[in-house]
C-alpha cells in the first residue's frame, strides 16, 4: 500500500496525471470507498487492502470526461473490464494511467457475518502486505478467527488469474485464488427439473428490492439511459409488484450485457439480498461457450464478440429442447 | 363443478413474423385456404432480427402461453445477416428461460419463406398442439394480467 | 411482566397468526426480512437486522390504489380495500419503531394517509431488545435506547426465556391473547431484564459511532449545509442505485404509477429513491439534475429539512442498514463525519 501511494504521489506531482481514483479508508475496517485523489495530501487517505472489492473500470467512464489523464489502480479481474469498456469506446485509453495492483482475493463482510461474527472492531489479515491464512477479527463479543478463503467473495474461488490484461505498470503480487470450477453451480441447475429451477430462481427473486445496485455497479451497463428507467415502458423499474418483474429485469439485465459481460462478480457482491445475480451472467457465458466456442470478454479487445458476429453454421436455436 | 372449470383452454399465441417471408407465407397460406388456428395472432416485424428477447418475454408478461419466432431461411435475409444475429439472440434466450423452468416447447423459431404457405400453416398447427399439450403458461405471466 | 420459554414460541406465533396475520424476521434464500408467519417458515428472531427495514407492513414496498375497469363504454372505478383485519408485527427493533414514528408524522399529518392510517391502526408492535448491538448501530444519536424498545409489547430474550411487557392498550389485548401460554414473571426475572438492560447499555457505549455528534445539523443551518462544497466531493463514489433508501426504515417517497392489465389499469404506488435519475419527473424535466443534488437531497432531508419541520426529529434513526448495503460503502455516518472534519464551510 506505501508503494502504491508513494507512486501515486509521483505521478501527480510530476504532473503525469491530474487525478487518482483509488480507494479512500473507511470509518470501520471493512468499508473503503472509491475515490478520488487531486492532492498530495489527500492521499493519506488512500488505502488498498483486502476490502477494495470495488471494480473501478467502471468510474472510469465518468473520469474519461474529464481534464487530464486519471490514474487509476485495476486489480487483475478489473482490467478485463477495462478493456471491454475501452473496445466499446466507452473510456478513453489516453485519458487513463493504468497501475495494475496485485490482489490475493477480495474479502465479503456479509460472508465473514454469516459465520456469526459481529461487533466488529478491526480486522487483521486482510492487508496485502501479510500473507495471513487467517483473519483475526477483534469484536465486541470477543476475538474471532476465519480463514481468509472463507471470507472470499464469490468471484475469488472462481479466480480468472493473476494476469492484468492491460496496464501502465504493474506494482505488487497477486496470487491466484481459483478453487472451484466457475460453471459448477450453474451446471447444477441446469440439471434440475423444470420445477426446482423455477422454484430455486423464484426463492430468490423474490428477495429483489429493485434497487438497480446490480445495473448500476455493472461495468457493462453503461447505457445513458436504460430500458428500465423509460418511462415509456410500463413494466417500471421502481416497483416489485408482482413476481414476473425481477425475472423480467433480472433475465434483461444478463442478456444486455451477455457476450460483454466479463464476470467480474460486482452484481453479486453489491447485492443487499444476496441474490448469485453471477448464475444468469454464467449461464450466458456458458452457452456462448458451448455454442459459439469459448470465449472470455474483456480479455482480447480485438476479438469478435459472439453476440454482434455469426457463423453460417449456427445451432438453431431448437438445441434448447433437445439437449435432453 | 363450476362454469370456469368446465371453461377449454383456448392459448394465446404470438407469433413474430417477419415482413419478406414468413408474413407473405401466411399470406399465401390464407390465399391457397390452407388453415391454421386462430389463437396464433400474428406480428409483423421488419425482420426476425428486430424481435429483442423482451417481446418475446412481455408477450408472456401479457398472458401469452406460447411465443413463435418466424424469419427469412439462413442466407436469405433481406438484409443480409438479420436472421442470423437472431439465431444468435434467440437460442440464448430460450436456452435462459429453460434455465429458469420454463417448459422449453412454449418458445420456437422457424425459418418460412414467402414461397412455404404450407410449411407456415403446418408450422402453426404444429406449435398451437404443442401448446395445447403444454397447458396454460403460469411461470412466466404477470399476476395482474389475469382475468 | 410475562414470560415464556424459548422452545413455546412457535406455539405462541401459531396462536398469534390463528386470531390474526403474524409478520415477523423469516430466512428465505439465506436473507433475513420480515414475512407473514407459515408453519413451513424459518423464523429468525437471533439476526440483529432484517436487509429490509419493517416498514412494509405499514407501508409496504408496492400497493394497490385501484383498478379502473372498461365494460364497452362504461369506465368504473374499483378502490382497493383499506386494511381491515388486525396484524401484529413480532421482532421490530427500537430503530425500527422510531422509523414508524418518523412515517407517522409524514402520513398521519394532515392530509392523513387512509392506507397508512388504516395500517397503523390495526397494527400492534411486538418490539425486541437488541440483545448484540452491532458496529454499525447508532440509534443512540437519536436518542434510541435499544434497551428498552417503546411499542405496544416490549420483548427481551434472555437465556431460555422471552419476557414479555405489554406497554399500550394494543399490547395489553394482544398479551390477553394470549395469556394461555405466558406465565407471570417473578422478582428474579425482573431483575434478569435488569440485568440484561444494563449489559446492552454497556455495549452501546462502546460502538464506534455511538458517540458521533449532530452538532450544526439542524433546521436553520440550511444554507450553509446546502451551499457547502463538501457535497461535491462526498457524492462521487455514489452509484445512484436505491440500496440505501430501499433499506431505511424512514425514507417514505412513493410514485404512483399506472399498469395496463389488457383488461384495465391498475394504479399502484410503490417506494421511489431521490438518488434516481427519474425522481419526482414532472412535465418540465427533473428539478434536480445531476446525482449531486440528488445525494445532497436524501441527507439533507434526514438530517436538516425533516428536523426543520417536525419538532427537531431526525429522519434518521441510526439503525446502521446503508452503512452495512451500501455498494459504494457511502452512508450518512461518512456525510456527518465529513462535515464535521471540514467544519461543514470553505
Amino acid at each position: 500500500m506505501q508503494e502504491l501511494r508513494a507512486r501515486a504521489k509521483e505521478l501527480l506531482a510530476d504532473g503525469t496525471v491530474a487525478r487518482v481514483l483509488g480507494w479512500k479508508a473507511g470509518d470501520l475496517p471493512y468499508n473503503p470507498e472509491p475515490a478520488y485523489f487531486e492532492t498530495e495530501e489527500a492521499l493519506k487517505d488512500f488505502v488498498y487492502d483486502g476490502f477494495c472489492g470495488a471494480n473501478l473500470s467502471k468510474y472510469m467512464i465518468e473520469a474519461s470526461k474529464l481534464e487530464g489523464k486519471t490514474l487509476v489502480f485495476l486489480k487483475p479481474c478489473d482490467t478485463y473490464s477495462f478493456n471491454q469498456l475501452l473496445k466499446e469506446h466507452r473510456v478513453d485509453r489516453e485519458k487513463a494511467y493504468i497501475i495494475g495492483v496485485g490482489c490475493k482475493g477480495k474479502l465479503d463482510i456479509e460472508k465473514i457475518r454469516k459465520q456469526g461474527i459481529k461487533g466488529i472492531e478491526s480486522i487483521e489479515g486482510a492487508q496485502l502486505s501479510d500473507d495471513a491464512e487467517m483473519l483475526t477479527i477483534h469484536t465486541l463479543y470477543g476475538d474471532k478467527t476465519c480463514s481468509y478463503a472463507d471470507g472470499m467473495l464469490e468471484r475469488c474461488h472462481v479466480c480468472k488469474g493473476k494476469e492484468h490484461k492491460i496496464y501502465d505498470e504493474l506494482i505488487g503480487e497477486s496470487k491466484d485464488t481459483k478453487d472451484a470450477d466457475r460453471f459448477e453451480e450453474v451446471a447444477r441447475i441446469e440439471a434440475m427439473s423444470p420445477e426446482e429451477k423455477f422454484a430455486f430462481f423464484q426463492n430468490e427473486l423474490s428477495k429483489c428490492i429493485r434497487c438497480n445496485a446490480c445495473r448500476n455497479v455493472c461495468p457493462a451497463c453503461s447505457c445513458r439511459k436504460c430500458v428500465f428507467d423509460s418511462n415509456k415502458f410500463d413494466s417500471s423499474q421502481k416497483a416489485n409488484v408482482d413476481s414476473f418483474e425481477e425475472k423480467m429485469f433480472h433475465v434483461i439485465r444478463a442478456f444486455h450485457v451477455a457476450g460483454r459481460c466479463t464476470d467480474c462478480g460486482e452484481c453479486s457482491r453489491v447485492c443487499p439480498q444476496g441474490i448469485p445475480l453471477h448464475l444468469f451472467n454464467r449461464k450466458f457465458i456458458k452457452d456462448i461457450d458451448t455454442f459459439y466456442g469459448e470465449y472470455q470478454a474483456g480479455a482480447d479487445p480485438e476479438a469478435d464478440s459472439p453476440l454482434t458476429s455469426f457463423t453460417f453454421d449456427d445451432v438453431e436455436p431448437s438445441i434448447v429442447g433437445k439437449r435432453g | 363443478m363450476s362454469i370456469e372449470a368446465k371453461e377449454e383452454f383456448r392459448p394465446k399465441i404470438v407469433a413474430f413474423c417477419c415482413n419478406w417471408c414468413s408474413y407473405a407465407g401466411a399470406d399465401l397460406a390464407g390465399s391457397s385456404r390452407l388453415t391454421y388456428p386462430a389463437d396464433v395472432k400474428i406480428i409483423r416485424v421488419p425482420c426476425s432480427c428486430r424481435v429483442n428477447p423482451m417481446f418475446i418475454l412481455r408477450a408472456f408478461e401479457k398472458g401469452a402461453d406460447g411465443v413463435i419466432l418466424c424469419g427469412c431461411h439462413p442466407g436469405d435475409c433481406h438484409y443480409s445477416t438479420g436472421n442470423y444475429y437472431a439465431r444468435r439472440r434467440m437460442t440464448l434466450l430460450f436456452s435462459m428461460l429453460d434455465y429458469l423452468g420454463v417448459e422449453n416447447g412454449r418458445t420456437r423459431v422457424e425459418w418460412v419463406s414467402a414461397a412455404e404457405g404450407v410449411k407456415f400453416s403446418q408450422t402453426m398447427n404444429e406449435f398451437v398442439e404443442k401448446i395445447y399439450s403444454l397447458g396454460k403458461n403460469v411461470r412466466l405471466g404477470d399476476l395482474r394480467c389475469r382475468n | 411482566m410475562y414470560k415464556i420459554a424459548k422452545e413455546n414460541l412457535s406455539a405462541l406465533f401459531q396462536m398469534i397468526a390463528g386470531q390474526q396475520e403474524l409478520y415477523l424476521p423469516v430466512r428465505t434464500a439465506g436473507q433475513v426480512n420480515f414475512g407473514v408467519w407459515r408453519e413451513e417458515a424459518e423464523v429468525d428472531l437471533d439476526t440483529l437486522k432484517s436487509v429490509k427495514s419493517p416498514k412494509d407492513a405499514f407501508f409496504p414496498q408496492s400497493e394497490n390504489l385501484y383498478i379502473v375497469q372498461k365494460e364497452g363504454r362504461k369506465l368504473s372505478i374499483v378502490p382497493e380495500n383499506l386494511k381491515d383485519r388486525d396484524f401484529v408485527v413480532f421482532g421490530m427493533k427500537a430503530c425500527d419503531v422510531q422509523g414508524v414514528q418518523v412515517l407517522d408524522r409524514v402520513f398521519l399529518a394532515d392530509p392523513v394517509d387512509t392506507y397508512y392510517a388504516a395500517r397503523r391502526k390495526h397494527g400492534t408492535i411486538v418490539a425486541m431488545a437488541c440483545h448484540e448491538p452491532e458496529e454499525s448501530c447508532f440509534c443512540k444519536v437519536f436518542g434510541t435506547d435499544c434497551a428498552e424498545p417503546v411499542a405496544d409489547v416490549a420483548v427481551w430474550m434472555v437465556g431460555e426465556n422471552l419476557y414479555w411487557k405489554a406497554m399500550t392498550e394494543k399490547g395489553e389485548k394482544l398479551t390477553a391473547s394470549v395469556e394461555s401460554l405466558l406465565t407471570s414473571a417473578d422478582e428474579t426475572d425482573e431483575e434478569t431484564v435488569e440485568k440484561e438492560k444494563a449489559a446492552i447499555r454497556t455495549i452501546v457505549e462502546k460502538l464506534p459511532y455511538s458517540h458521533l455528534s449532530l452538532e450544526g445539523w439542524n433546521g436553520e443551518a440550511l444554507t450553509e449545509k446546502f451551499n457547502s462544497k463538501i457535497w461535491e466531493e462526498l457524492y462521487k463514489p455514489c452509484l445512484a442505485c436505491g440500496t440505501c433508501t430501499f433499506v431505511c426504515p424512514t425514507c417514505q417517497c412513493y410514485d404512483i404509477k399506472d399498469y395496463d392489465t389488457g383488461h384495465g389499469i391498475q394504479r399502484y404506488r410503490c417506494w421511489d429513491s431521490c438518488m434516481y435519475s427519474d425522481f419526482t419527473m414532472m412535465a418540465h424535466g427533473n428539478n434536480r439534475t445531476s446525482q449531486m443534488q440528488r445525494f445532497r437531497q436524501r441527507f439533507m432531508h434526514k438530517l436538516v429539512y425533516f428536523p426543520a419541520n417536525n419538532d427537531g426529529m431526525y429522519s434518521c434513526v441510526g439503525c446502521g442498514r446503508c452503512v452495512e448495503k451500501c455498494p459504494a460503502s457511502l452512508n450518512i455516518v461518512k456525510v456527518i463525519k465529513s462535515f464535521q472534519k471540514q467544519g461543514g464551510e470553505e
